[in-house]
């Protein structure tokens, strides 16, 4: 069986220079920017607040709730499953049909106060190899308890949708051992619910479990 | 100067390990920091912590100081005025003068392989591109959201020749040919302003200014400017002590030499005068441990400015796991997540209103103080101002939304 080799990742913010005043420019902008922007704006919070309370988890929920004041939109956006996208192109269209959905039964129209727009922004990664490499579930567990949490980033997040493998690595090299329950069970877990030094201890438990069974 | 492998015991090792790694691709590569003063200032301060990091991580990192007269600097002190939005004249032929100057520097200048501009005073060195090529990135570090048009216009068609431009918030970004990266400012948490004090040194700054540690602290640093509102922080005071005991300081320098922050000192003293609780403490440049004990002594540190650029007295408070309440403006939205990491503001009597809960509810300031010093720990310290820069390099070799390296 081949080894799990742990890659890392690091992200550089690109500033797009286009913002929106309220829903209508945000709506637009959701129909025209990169989808490495869409990508960004639903995962930054995740990556940044990795010590805090997950909420709120993306910056469009965030935005309309706390600067547009509008918490009916604001709570539906904080509530989009997200883990149930294959890709970002299904990602923006829910975004999109939701606002549009709202526009459409609400007359409520607000411009943010100035200074408090929305930028939008993208991000570029890059992927890069650590040293570190299992050949069974006791050394995966091991080193999981001390790679950077951009690795676990990596490994979860952007292997699933930002690369678009369709599931996140750990799964995949569990099956490909034999160890079907312990893709699943990791597979299960909600990462966008959680931060990722909980979800860290998590995938370190179940391990732990099957590497001793 | 501390060692890159100091700041792994504070930022982790995983961090520093990965600074290393990315820090490879780099190899063989020469990368010339250009601005145009060696002391003084924000950039020339940024520079002397992170060359020497830079070079610990195998970087061959250079730092040139552009030459120019009098004439000079007096054109870029109104350019720097004009893109703060205050109107600026500037005529032809100071123009005329200001590329004179940066065409006579890139004669005499021998260029890396990137080249890395700060500021718009040596911006028009790119004009050698054409003749030597190299990779180009400029750096904007001052306030860009409300520019003089003309003068923006001025050095659009510069910035445009660069491979990418850097902004420090996300409201400086404008709609320009090349890429646009947003790299926000650091602290460093193993300088004087920032480092663990022993307890005793923090006894003996508040036994020093005759503050009572035994009694809640409120304090504000920040320079005496109408921008920082230190008359409505009086004001949020004193609503809030007709219910809770506190003390308030306001520390902060930068008056003498400037005669709004002398007015602004003059409304302060007048404004605190009849209060023994209040302590107005001028402070002179070199006060960074005084800063550091202020803010470590502290029950709750404010920053209620009403313009802001990123405001990094913030970082440094929630880096020492204070209680902050700050005015929601400019990067500081950035820094505090409302009620998880600090508290955002908008009024004197939203302040006033945070001060009474916050000293009422210690264990809820607590949690917000923890917070905010892993959020600060996570995003605003020099090790992720590394890790931008060395990404910012890789990137010009590198197109595309995912880069395997």
């Amino acid at each position: 069986m081949e080894a799990f080799h742990f890659f890392s990742k690091l992200d550089q913010t690109i500033l797009l220079g286009k913002k929106a005043s309220n829903l209508t420019e945000l709506l637009d902008g959701l129909r025209t920017v990169p989808g490495s922007s869409i990508y960004y704006h639903t995962h930054r919070f995740l990556q940044q607040h990795n010590y805090l309370s997950p909420e709120p988890p993306n910056d469009f929920a965030y935005w309309v709730t706390g600067v547009l004041n509008d918490t009916v939109l604001g709570e539906r956006l904080s509530s989009i499953d997200i883990i149930q996208f294959q890709t970002i192109a299904q990602l923006r269209s829910n975004l999109i049909e939701l606002i549009e959905a709202y526009l459409h039964s609400s007359t409520r129209r607000v411009d943010c106060p100035p200074g408090e727009e929305f930028h939008y922004m993208a991000s570029q990664i890059f992927v890069f190899p650590t040293p570190y490499h299992a050949d069974n579930l006791q050394q995966f567990r091991d080193i999981l308890t001390h790679i950077s949490v951009n690795s676990i980033y990596y490994h979860v997040f952007d292997a699933k949708l930002r690369v678009e493998k369709g599931e996140n690595d750990f799964s995949r090299w569990f099956a490909d051992l034999g160890n079907a329950e312990l893709a699943e069970k990791v597979r299960s877990l909600d990462p966008y619910t959680q931060t990722l030094e909980s979800l860290r201890k998590k995938i370190i438990y179940l391990v732990g479990k099957y590497a001793n069974n | 100067m501390p060692t890159i492998e100091e700041y792994a015991a504070v930022a982790g090792e995983a961090i520093v390990e990965e600074l290393y790694l990315l820090a490879k691709h780099l190899n063989g590569l020469t990368i010339q920091n250009i601005n145009s003063t060696a002391v003084g200032g924000g950039v020339a301060e940024i520079l002397m912590r992170m060359m020497p990091l830079l070079k610990q991580l195998g970087i061959d990192a250079r730092w040139d100081v552009i030459r120019g007269n009098e004439k000079f600097f007096a054109i870029t002190k109104k350019m720097h005025n004009g893109l703060h939005g205050v109107p600026t004249e500037i005529t032809d032929e100071e123009f005329e003068q200001f590329l004179d100057i940066n065409r006579e520097n890139a004669n005499s200048m021998n260029f890396g392989d990137i080249v890395f501009v700060h500021d718009p005073q040596p911006i028009a060195l790119i004009e050698k591109r054409k003749m030597i090529g190299k990779n180009w990135v400029w750096r904007c570090h001052i306030d860009f959201s409300n520019p003089d048009p003309r003068i923006w216009r001025f050095l659009e068609q510069y910035i445009n020749l660069f491979d990418a431009a850097v902004f420090s918030a996300p409201a400086f970004a404008r709609e320009l040919a090349i890429t646009q990266v947003l790299i926000s400012p650091s602290i460093d948490p193993l300088s004087d302003k920032n480092r663990e004090l022993p307890e005793e040194t923090i006894n003996e700054v508040f036994q020093r200014f005759g503050i009572d540690r035994s009694r809640p602290v409120v304090t504000q640093i920040s320079r005496f400017d109408f921008l920082k509102d230190p008359v409505g922080v009086i004001k949020a005071y004193r609503a809030a002590k007709k219910h809770v005991d506190m003390q308030l300081v306001l520390a902060g320098g930068g008056a003498t030499d400037d005669p709004e922050g002398a007015l602004v000192m003059d409304l302060v003293k007048q404004e605190a005068s009849h209060d023994k609780d209040i302590f107005v403490l001028f402070l002179p440049p070199a006060s960074d441990i005084e800063i550091n004990a202020l803010q470590r002594g502290s029950s709750v540190v404010v920053q209620k400015s009403l313009k802001e650029g990123f405001g990094l007295t913030v970082s440094e408070a929630l880096w020492k796991a204070k209680p902050v309440i700050a005015g929601a403006v400019g990067g500081i939205p950035l820094q505090i997540t409302h009620k998880y990491s600090g508290i955002l503001t908008h009024s004197i009597e939203g302040t006033s209103f945070w001060m009474k809960q916050l000293i009422n509810e210690p264990e809820f300031a607590r949690k917000l103080g923890v917070n905010g010093q892993q959020h600060i720990k996570n995003n605003f310290l020099i090790t992720r101002h590394l890790k931008d820069y060395l990404l910012l390099f890789t990137s010009l070799f590198h197109k595309g939304d995912v880069v395997y390296l």
